[in-house]
């Protein structure tokens, strides 16, 4: 038996132990959800190499660790150790999740009213949930064996509920702490009336060196017109697994930008999945990554333009050093009736070290003739001339490249419109980065 | 534009020029496959106990391969037992000795693809090896090759002739067991070339092969083996065109490339097989395996193809830079039309330092062909300042076509600078406006723009194979566009 068709089986216990403790024996459509999905684990296990999504990124070492599924009586870090979990913060509104269920005393949930509504999860569905039904249903497609765990296990997350033309005006921060040996599955649900706007941050952290799973899933459905400015920040142990997947449905004319940032976990997925059900719907798609050590981050993108007029862009940016591992796939899908499609995608990766790896796929499957569609991707070292440019002009070669690692992580940071949020990611980012400098490495 | 339509339509439906059949007489074994009639075609072929042992090797990794699925591309299931793995023209056992010896019946053959194979030989300074279906039955300026040394036979005749050559080559770039496609050739390869340029040597001439598949239902399974030693230059023309069929016809070749230190390999195809008609009935599937290996220090390999026929075409010529310095270059235009399917492109493995590979690939989709640029760019920890440059452009023409690129990028060396680059767009309305204007024709224009476009990988073409390519893209294309 493989490691990762024995994790399966040890998910399945797991469920078994845990089904009274979950919510959703009521209503009976959830549980019956919950059923589906492990049949699909129990059939699929969790992915490897041989699946073609999954070719670059090796997960037999997170299902060779059988992790508790978190339940609601499990152990959270003290107060003090929590709180400096959550520095810097951003001030506004903010939702705390630790392993995987909400924390109401570390909460400041938005307040009511304007037609926005932000709950747990666990909440919503305890009142019966009828509505945000389709929300959680089984995604479209296919899902890896990790949309099945997380979708068995799913307890609580955010819900975020806004009515056509209501506006979100702070954005909305939310944090998952990750405890000790647990199985995290968060589940959030963003849901976008006609019109509406808002802006939500998703942060994961964890204690340092903390060695956990999260296997977190959010699901983004925006109406017509509708805009979302969406960041994900993985902030993980660098210990930790993270996997994360993120669905977004778009309706005619909605705008969706999002950032992702990898700074943390040993082994780290983040799955972005748009489907554009209406027309002239953009999505723009930027992010970062930057690894060190033994990690290994990978980011899957997967872009459906069904519709005519849509717009995509895809832009990646990533430092390696170490013996760290970079993948990049992004796939674009022009479906035939797709015409006028503008779809972009960028992928460059800076390898600083002799052990450090990147694997590219940009990948484009075109059906439609009156495109635009266009792909780029580098790999490779900090630019020989610009240094000597620098070098030229008396900058020291420490500092010389100190500058042009900056100036590439910048033109990222530079699309983070959140002041508080960039200036957060850049002392990260520097102190991070400079660390790697002032060993000399 | 109603007019232009129609002539466009017409143009469109222009029926396959090379599409006939030869009747000669074939001396065939019946369908199927097992270890006797593998035995049986070494037999015919007179050949040596260690080939029919490697046959057989080859057979039974065959038998324990599944099929490969991955491919973009849609066919029914072949049926391996239903194929006639070997059929020989009739003229086979007394072999001309020259030209004038070969069946006419052949010769007229030629004459209808526009091949006048004595007069262009003798024009172009071009030596021929003619394949026709399974066996080489014709080789001109052997002689003067002979004289420098150099080798160009065909498969069989380097078995009995030079078989210490074919023994340390045979396999060393493309193994046995390295997929289904080339482990079924390895165990049934019925004939193909061989090219020995021994060292120092630069091939006065570009050598050619014609291939053509002629016998009903029969499979190609040509095996080609070019060996470049040291500092020697190889320049190797190969062209295909196929008779009208209504099956499906399966072609499964392995060509194996091998340069030594500062040897260059020039490899050049025109692929124009039957690709069926509209509704994509008939046509050859057209799963070939190229590779070739810089085994040498600053050796270099280079590919340019155009591919313009074939029901489905299937295969990446790849270059294995293990010798420091060296280059592999990939020039491709591949063209579908109607129902034609093509999964192409290339695999560059950086394994030497300095290791330079340049991929240049342009893709054209018209009615409902699909066309996808399949590549690899891998460079390996050893590869100290490997650099690759790709390009991936693809034309759409109508709206029912379809156009994909699907790179992998494997790097484990800081030192290296990959970059991939690639765009989709159609046939630009401005260009065609601004020829229209100017009284150029439609179809004339639709040739022009995708010449232009083509451009960079027709100009890699030896010269009398760049006309060619020309007048098949015209050919194919005109009309796409109305």
């Amino acid at each position: 038996m493989t490691a990762t068709g024995n994790a399966a089986i040890h998910y399945l216990e797991q469920f078994r132990e845990q089904r009274p403790e979950l919510p959703g024996r009521e209503p009976a459509w959830l549980d019956g959800l919950r059923r589906e999905a492990l049949e699909h684990l129990a059939t699929a296990g969790l992915p490897t190499p041989r699946d073609e999504a999954w070719k670059y990124t090796n997960v037999s070492s997170i299902a060779a660790q059988a992790f508790t599924p978190a339940a609601p009586g499990a152990a959270v870090p003290d107060r003090a150790l929590l709180e400096s979990l959550l520095e810097p913060g951003l001030g506004g509104p903010r939702l705390v999740f630790v392993n995987g269920r909400y924390l109401p005393e570390l909460s400041s949930p938005p307040a009511l009213g304007g037609g926005v509504r932000v709950r747990p999860l666990a909440a919503a569905l305890a009142e019966g949930g009828e509505s945000l039904r389709p929300h959680l249903a089984w995604p479209p497609g296919d899902g890896s064996g990790f949309t099945a765990l997380n979708t068995a296990f799913m307890a609580d997350g955010a819900c975020i509920e806004l009515a056509p033309g209501a506006r979100l005006e702070e954005p909305l921060h939310l944090v998952f702490v990750g405890g000790e040996d647990v199985l995290a599955s968060p589940r959030n649900l963003i849901i976008a009336g006609a019109e509406s706007s808002a802006t939500v941050v998703e942060e994961y952290v964890g204690p340092e060196g903390g060695r956990y799973l999260t296997n977190t899933h959010t699901r983004i459905s925006l109406e017509e017109k509708a805009q979302l400015v969406h960041y994900r920040l993985n902030r993980e142990s660098l210990r930790a697994f993270h996997m994360g997947e993120l669905r977004i449905r778009q309706a005619a004319g909605s705008r969706f930008v999002s950032t992702a940032v990898a700074l943390g976990g040993l082994i780290s997925r983040t799955e972005v999945r748009v489907d554009f059900s209406g027309e002239g719907a953009e999505t723009r798609l930027n992010g970062l990554y930057v690894a060190s050590g033994r990690q290994h981050t990978d980011h899957h993108l997967h872009i459906d333009h069904r519709l005519p007029g849509c717009t995509s862009e895809q832009f990646f940016k990533g430092v390696l050093d170490g013996a760290a591992r970079g993948v990049f796939s992004g796939r674009v899908v022009v479906h035939p009736d797709a015409q006028h499609t503008d779809a972009r995608q960028s992928n460059k990766s800076l390898l600083l070290s002799r052990n450090a790896e990147m694997d590219a796929r940009p990948q484009l499957e075109i059906y439609a003739d009156d495109v635009k569609c266009a792909h780029g991707a580098t790999v490779g070292q900090l630019d020989g001339d610009a240094l000597f440019y620098l070098r030229a002009r008396g900058v020291g070669e420490a500092e010389a490249r100190h500058l042009l690692i900056h100036a590439f992580v910048g033109d990222v940071l530079d699309r983070i419109p959140l002041p508080p949020l960039r200036q957060a990611l850049e002392r990260l980012l520097w102190a991070r980065l400079d660390r790697r400098e002032a060993a000399g490495a | 534009m109603s007019t232009a339509n129609h002539e466009i339509d017409a143009l469109i439906r222009q029926k396959y020029k090379h599409g006939f059949v030869t009747e000669l007489e074939s001396e065939s074994l019946p369908p199927g496959l097992n270890e006797d009639v593998i035995r049986a075609i070494s037999a015919k072929k007179g050949e040596p106990e260690w080939m029919l042992e490697w046959r057989l090797e080859a057979y039974r990794h065959w038998l324990e391969m599944p099929e490969p699925e991955w491919a973009h591309v849609h066919y029914p299931r072949i049926d391996y037992q239903d194929i006639v793995y070997y059929a020989a023209p009739k003229s086979k056992k007394d072999a001309p000795k020259s030209l004038e010896e070969v069946d006419p019946k052949l010769l007229e053959t030629y004459e209808k693809l526009g091949i006048p194979l004595e007069e262009r030989a003798a024009l172009a300074g071009v030596a021929v090896d003619a394949v026709f279906d399974s066996v080489s039955v014709a080789t001109t300026f052997k002689d003067k090759l002979g004289k420098l040394g150099i080798i160009f036979c065909s498969f069989s005749e380097a078995v009995r002739e030079h078989p210490e050559l074919v023994r340390r080559y045979l396999g060393s770039v493309v193994p046995q067991r390295d997929n289904f496609f080339a482990a079924l050739n390895s165990a049934v390869f019925s004939d193909g070339s061989f090219v020995y340029v021994p060292r120092g040597v630069r091939c006065p001439m570009e050598l050619s092969t014609y291939f053509r598949i002629n016998a009903k239902s029969t499979g190609q399974f040509e095996r080609t083996l070019i060996v470049a030693d040291e500092g020697s230059y190889v320049s190797y023309l190969e062209g295909c065109t196929a008779p009208m069929r209504d099956e499906n016809q399966l072609h499964a070749a392995v060509v194996e490339l091998v340069a030594l230190d500062d040897a260059e390999i020039k490899y050049s195809t025109v692929q124009n097989w039957y690709p069926g008609d509209e509704e994509g009935r008939g046509g050859i599937y057209n799963f070939v395996t190229k590779r070739g290996e810089c085994r040498g220090r600053g050796a270099k390999i280079s590919w340019t193809q155009v591919e313009t026929g074939s029901a489905i075409t299937w295969k990446y010529p790849s270059c294995i830079l293990t010798g420091d310095d060296s280059v592999g270059e990939f020039y491709s235009v591949a063209l579908t039309n109607n129902r034609q399917q093509a999964d192409t492109g290339t695999k560059m493995v950086h394994i030497g330092r300095n290791t330079r590979s340049t991929i240049i690939s342009k893709g054209i989709s018209a009615g409902r062909g699909q066309n996808a640029y399949r590549g690899l760019v891998k460079v390996t920890k050893s590869a100290e300042g490997a650099r690759n440059y790709t390009q991936c452009d693809s034309l759409l023409m109508g709206e029912k076509c379809g156009a994909h690129t699907f790179p992998y990028i494997e790097v484990k060396n800081p030192t290296a600078q990959v970059e991939h680059e690639a765009t989709t767009s159609k046939i630009s309305e401005d260009q065609l406006f601004y020829c229209l204007q100017r009284g150029i024709s439609t179809e004339e224009a639709v040739t022009m723009i995708v010449n232009g476009f083509c451009k960079e990988v027709l100009k890699e073409l030896p010269m009398e194979f760049a006309v060619e390519a020309q007048k098949l893209l015209g050919v194919s294309l005109e009309g796409a566009v109305g």
